[in-house]
């Protein structure tokens, strides 16, 4: 096939210039042009104004709080609405602890998943597991936490914890009486929803890795699993620590199945048996019960804190990602 | 040679261990879907879906204000939603490339992870504090919310996949940018950007988290979007950690019915993208 050559005549697009330039000889010749761009530019703001918004009302509402309490409040334990004492401690504990062994659980499961899918599945299988695992994802969280109330609570109390206290119980982290209500069901059931997140984000960016890479590792005489190791996994790195922190995202801000098994109470225990307490949970089940405005200003604080965690969590996570995917929307269907 | 039997034997392990987690994680949804199936299938019947909840304690009942309230909540917040979120996506597709426009993409991929109870009390703010009252307004705001900036990032993804030959073609007749973006370029991609909407719309039909404080929920039939409104995750919240079996009974078959519509909602998209892309994949 032969290609016209390359002429450069003002005005007319050339196959070959980049993207920008190619449309910017047409930019702004009509008014309607000028007016469409700007409706559509109009609406691009609203994102980042949406985002000033929701830290603006944040912050304004929980300024009470910031101004009694201080850094103090994430060190305190005690949440006391009569005498408004409050400090988030307890619960920035179990969101962390929570999010941490769900990705202890997730992380292994997923990274499975996405290397399966990418590098060892046959071909037909490649699309119904995939569908398989978004819909996972696609489930509802309050669906999830129904589940977990009524099936995963009592197969842990039947035959996962008396083992684990058979074997660890010596140890502070499996002590004590198993609540059902506990930083363990938590746990498991955050693990159970972010692995097909992980799962859909790492499996796209190792879709994303040339097929070169996986060639010339196998051509040197690497086994499949060397060359996932030596070849594909490290070209990926970056954009899977993306994925597994993009997970941790989630479990951190997860809400309804957390609510509903961790326990929601005040308190740092470090066994898992016991019930703990998570920022989001804190805001679910308190808000509407916020009766003084003091109340109001701590849940809105605790909001605070666990949107800035997200936001910079999500923000690390999507450098790493775009480092491997230039721009590209990973996992944003997923999501 | 034992080395290279040695490399050989780690391969096979390694591929084995990989299966059986890919095995496992995929186990746990055949796992939830199978219950949600058994006990959720055994408890519907037909005043399930054509009565409102029964006082506590009775038994009976059905939650037909839920899944009309669900409609009318998830279908309010995909009008809000759907035109702001695809016009962010044809922005980012088409003047996408500057720095402003970085920042817009880097934002919607900041929020997409936003936790939703927080989109929640801002909305409350907003919408129920000034207010006075809960309303089904303030909840389809707060799904518009969540639902934008996805939409915004797949609307783009469909947009830039519209190959440039086609916008070339037209700009090369004579038309203006504007309505080769809307007429060529933005109807070649409508089957994709559909396709992300009913995404964005079965994400924000299992919500529950930003409703909580905004449509709070109702145990009668209400049309008023100005009044409080149940919706099926509401309902499954409530009824989930309630103390009655009856109301276990009915978190269950409802939890089996919001399954389903998300899972339909979710077979639509794929369908409609297949119908012009099917041949290509």
């Amino acid at each position: 096939m032969t290609s016209l050559p390359n002429l450069p005549i003002e005005g007319i697009p050339s196959g070959r210039t980049s993207r920008e330039t190619r449309w910017q000889s047409l930019l702004g010749t009509d008014r309607s042009d000028r007016i469409y761009r700007r409706i559509l530019t109009a609406f691009a703001l609203a994102l980042p104004a949406l985002m000033l918004i929701l830290f603006g009302v944040l912050f304004v509402n929980a300024l009470p709080a910031l101004k009694k309490f201080g850094p103090s409040f994430v060190v305190t334990s005690t949440w006391d609405p009569v005498a408004e004492v409050y400090g988030a401690a307890p619960m920035i504990f179990g969101t962390l602890a929570s999010s941490f062994l769900a990705l202890l659980i997730a992380v292994p499961l997923a990274l499975s998943v996405a290397i399966f899918l990418s590098e060892f599945a046959p071909r037909w299988l490649r699309q119904p597991v995939a569908f398989l695992v978004e819909l996972l994802a696609a489930i509802p969280s309050v669906v999830y936490g129904t589940w977990g109330v009524f099936v995963l609570i009592p197969f842990l109390r039947a035959h996962v914890v008396p083992p684990l206290k058979a074997v660890l119980g010596w140890t502070p982290f499996f002590k004590g009486v198993f609540y059902g209500n506990s930083l363990l069901a938590g746990g498991i059931i955050l693990a159970i929803m972010i692995v097909p997140y992980i799962a859909a984000v790492s499996r796209e960016v190792l879709l994303a890795v040339p097929t070169s890479q996986r060639e010339a590792a196998l051509a040197m005489g690497a086994t499949r699993w060397e060359a996932v190791r030596s070849a594909v996994l490290p070209y990926g790195r970056a954009g899977l620590i993306g994925a597994i922190i993009l997970g941790l995202g989630r479990a951190l801000g997860e809400t309804m199945a957390v609510t509903m098994l961790i326990g929601n109470r005040h308190d740092i225990a470090l066994s898992l048996f016991q019930p703990a307490y998570t920022m989001a949970a804190a805001i679910a089940n308190e808000f509407s019960e916020a009766t003084t405005d003091m109340y109001l200003a701590a849940l809105f604080e605790v909001g605070l804190i666990l949107f800035v965690l997200t936001i910079v969590v999500n923000a690390i996570a999507r450098i790493l990602i775009w480092r491997v995917a230039r721009g590209a929307a990973i996992g944003s269907k997923a999501l | 040679m034992s080395r290279a039997f040695g490399r050989h034997l780690m391969s096979r392990i390694m591929t084995t261990l990989i299966i059986i987690f890919s095995f496992t994680a995929v186990l746990a949804l055949v796992l939830i879907l199978g219950n949600l199936l058994i006990k959720g299938a055994s408890s519907i019947d037909w005043a399930f879906f054509t009565k409102s909840p029964v006082p506590a304690g009775q038994t009976g009942g059905g939650v037909a204000n839920a899944i009309v309230g669900t409609g009318i909540v998830v279908g309010l917040g995909a009008l809000i939603g759907v035109p702001i979120g695809v016009g962010i996506g044809m922005y980012l597709a088409e003047y996408g490339s500057g720095r402003f426009g970085f920042l817009v993409r880097f934002i919607a991929d900041v929020l997409n992870g936003t936790p939703s109870i927080v989109i929640g009390i801002v909305a409350w703010t907003f919408l129920v504090k000034p207010m006075g009252g809960f309303s089904a307004l303030a909840g389809s705001v707060a799904l518009a919310i969540l639902m934008i900036p996805m939409l915004a990032r797949t609307t783009e993804e469909m947009v830039r996949l519209v190959p440039h030959s086609l916008r070339e073609a037209a700009l090369a007749l004579g038309y203006p940018r504007w309505r080769t973006s809307l007429r060529i370029v933005a109807r070649t991609a409508l089957s994709g950007i559909v396709t992300g909407c009913l995404v964005g719309i079965a994400r924000i039909a299992g919500e529950t988290a930003p409703l909580l404080f905004t449509a709070l929920g109702n145990l009668n039939f209400s049309y008023s979007i100005t009044q409080p409104m149940q919706t099926l995750s509401l309902q499954i919240y409530v009824y989930a950690t309630g103390p009655f079996d009856e109301w276990h009974r009915l978190a269950w078959a409802s939890a089996l019915v919001l399954m389903g519509l998300v899972l339909i909602i979710s077979l639509a998209a794929r369908w409609v993208t297949r119908q012009r892309y099917g041949s290509a994949r």
